[in-house]
């Protein structure tokens, strides 16, 4: 049952307008991608927005996160403004990479956003190494790394995971077990069950069952972070949550890979909704004032599509800047 | 001034560089006991110089087995405010990291547009003519040559090691360290204050005015010999040049170079097929032709794996020999030796 954490108001209202940002932003990106705005693909965290939110907003400012493909979420989650994110969608020059990375690279510094990644499971240790570096500095702020349960099958998370564990590191591994790797059901593929893979490496493994409440995945993961900052070392945290989406936008998957009442049973436990009936039920907010905040958010993404299409393509030469902190000899690329 | 050995200078950087800045940090297997040498005044705890003593377990930091893991907690620490440098021990395990390399390390600033940088070190070591077998033998550097975004550093010597290290260790940019095994034992006259090599400028070990020779890594004092035995033999002039960085190349000095002697040999322990010296001979053929005298020779290792019975092995590599006689065919003496015989 939905609990009223030790949350200030505006805290609880802070989590519903980011996940609202999460849904109509990506929504919005899903159109784009349609009409031809957005070049290739997005793949879209529509369905999973408690999971991020509540993870994200578990963090204070100083923390860092790494992100997968399924990443816009992560950097809205952590309060990235929508602007650049969109323009980097799009490969405008305003883009928070100045259009080099695209929707599978975003990153915001200024947000901890180390960056998403377009290799599954790749970010992981990224983020290890940001809870290494916070230990031996003696910072006080901890790490964590958003994988899918596809990922969750991939070397490099044990490699990751035991390294933390041996070096008591500040990291969080947030699984975002949304049931399948594309068109994979996770059980097909998964031995045992993912939460359970913490104990091999000694470290506590908590699974949030009902990952479409924003309360209870922050407190999971306010948990694992109240531990990484005490030096106990690092938590798996296993969220379980559904995409409502195809796995990226445009995909057409011909053969059944999902079962169509599951999505039925997942819609009505929508995250956004179930937040706003809590919110109203506990006197956080009226009906009035959530209307309003929707609102204002679905302004907040119109101004950021605004800012997108109004922002200059980046200039040619920009494909040869970036790659070294030093001036790099164009010639010498050409 | 001392005399330093080529892995001594490498220890001496490493030391120099832990002591100068407390964000340097060691990561690597085995790097506690210094198995590999490069860690600690001796192989015991309580010898001067040691590591761990001097810089404590937070900054030297023994590592599992995880190679993957390692590179990608270093390259995650150097994003975030550390400069680590990691001992992959043997070059071959490169590749169980060739992700976090490649994707991330390589990567990650370009593709955030400048947010990030990834101040990190990886040092390797190549084991080749050692009859360590094909698992142990690799000399990959070239394969690294080919992702942008890394830089690449192959000493040659003593005071190179020292010099280019401490610049690796300087750099905001990830750079990688490929260091001969064969040179390990190899001493030279180092100086006793600290310095630091730029990246992409070569050196000159030897003027000369016939022949242009490069060396890389470990064929370097292998072409110095050869220079050598023909300016005795014969009385041609070489003119021996290491390029020392690979990324980035100082073809500059090469293509000048020449320009003068209208001759190029090239030696380097790597596989030939898109080898350093196949791209350093496609610029020279770019931007030199009109100089060449004769065409360009590459020694290089064939395209064949490395077996492991000495009997087997060595054949493989560019030796003093193999180099010398490229340096007389390039001057025309192999046919004049020929002419002789016949005539
Ligand atoms: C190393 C690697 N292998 C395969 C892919 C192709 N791929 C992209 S997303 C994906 C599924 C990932 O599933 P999961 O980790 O569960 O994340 P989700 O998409 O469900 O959020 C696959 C197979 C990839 N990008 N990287
Ligand atoms: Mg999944």
């Amino acid at each position: 049952m939905l609990r009223k954490a030790d949350l200030q108001n505006d805290t609880l209202l802070e989590m519903q307008r980011r996940m609202i940002r999460i849904r109509l932003f990506d929504e919005r990106a899903s159109k784009m991608v349609k009409r031809g705005y957005i070049p290739g693909t997005v793949h879209t965290s529509i369905g999973q927005e408690a999971q991020v939110v509540g993870a994200c907003m578990a963090l204070r400012k100083g923390d860092h996160i790494t992100g997968n493909h399924r990443s816009h979420g992560h950097p809205i989650g952590m309060g990235s403004p929508l602007g650049p994110l969109m323009a980097e969608l799009v490969g405008k020059a305003t883009g928070v990479c100045r259009g080099k990375g695209g929707s599978l690279h975003l990153a915001d510094y200024a947000h901890g956003s180390l960056g998403e990644s377009g290799i599954t499971g790749s970010s992981i240790p990224i983020a290890v190494g940001a809870g290494l570096s916070a230990q031996t500095l003696g910072e006080d702020r901890v790490a964590m790394c958003f994988f899918g349960d596809g990922a969750a099958n991939q070397g490099v998370l044990y490699e990751s995971m035991n390294l933390a564990s041996a070096w008591k590191l500040p990291v969080i591994f947030l699984c975002e077990n949304n049931h399948y790797a594309l068109s994979t059901p996770a059980h097909t593929v998964t031995g045992g069950r993912i939460v359970d893979r913490a104990a091999g490496f000694g470290m506590p493994g908590v699974r949030v069952e009902n990952g479409q409440n924003v309360l209870d995945v922050h407190e999971a993961v306010s948990e694992a972070a109240a531990r990484g900052r005490r030096g106990d070392g690092p938590t798996l945290v296993e969220v379980m949550t559904y995409r409502y989406r195809e796995h990226s936008e445009g995909l057409r998957i011909n053969v059944d890979y999902r079962d169509t009442n599951e999505r039925e049973i997942w819609l009505a436990r929508d995250p956004i909704q179930a937040h706003r009936a809590w919110l109203i039920a506990e006197g956080v907010a009226s009906e009035a004032e959530l209307d309003a905040l929707a609102d204002a958010i679905a302004q907040e993404v119109e101004d950021c599509v605004t800012f997108t299409m109004e922002s200059p393509d980046p200039e040619p030469k920009a494909a040869f800047e970036d790659l070294y902190t030093d001036p790099y000899d164009l010639e010498a690329v050409l | 001034m001392s005399v330093m050995t080529y892995i001594g200078a490498i220890g001496a950087a490493q030391q120099e560089a832990m002591i100068a800045d407390e964000r340097v940090i060691i990561i690597g297997e085995d790097v506690e006991a210094n198995v590999y040498g490069t860690t600690g005044g001796g192989k015991q705890r309580a010898e001067k110089g040691d590591f761990v003593e001097q810089f404590g377990n937070r900054r030297i930091r023994n590592t599992p087995i995880s190679e993957e893991a390692i590179v990608g907690a270093a390259i995650g620490a150097a994003m975030t405010g550390l400069r680590p440098i990691v001992d992959l021990s043997y070059s071959s395990f490169l590749y169980m990291a060739m992700d976090q390399l490649v994707n991330q390390a390589a990567k990650n600033r370009y593709m955030f547009g400048g947010q990030s940088s990834v101040p990190v070190v990886f040092r390797s070591a190549m084991f080749y003519g050692l009859n360590t077998g094909a698992h142990h033998s690799d000399r990959p550097y070239p394969m690294f040559m080919n992702v942008p975004g890394l830089k690449i550093i192959a000493p040659a010597s003593a005071s190179d090691a020292k010099g280019l290290l401490r610049q690796a260790i300087d750099s905001d940019d990830p750079v990688m360290s490929f260091e001969a095994v064969p040179l390990w034992g190899l001493k030279e006259e180092i100086e006793d204050k600290e310095y630091r090599i730029p990246f992409g400028k070569a050196r000159i070990r030897r003027e000369g005015s016939d022949v242009t020779v490069v060396g890389i890594s470990g064929s370097l004092p292998l072409a110095l010999k050869a220079a050598e035995a023909m300016a005795e033999e014969h009385g041609i002039s070489c003119e021996v040049i290491d390029p020392r960085t690979l990324v980035p190349l100082d073809t500059a000095t090469i293509v000048e170079s020449v320009r003068k002697t209208g001759r190029l040999v090239l030696a380097e322990p790597a596989h030939r097929a898109c080898g350093a010296t196949a791209e350093i001979a496609a610029t020279v053929a770019e931007e030199a032709q009109d100089a060449l005298r004769a065409p360009i020779r590459r020694l290089t290792a064939p395209n064949m794996q490395i077996p492991f019975s000495p009997a087997l092995e060595a054949q493989l590599y560019p030796t003093t020999e193999k180099i010398a006689a490229a340096i007389r065919q390039v001057v025309g003496l192999e046919e004049a030796v020929k002419e002789r015989i016949s005539a």
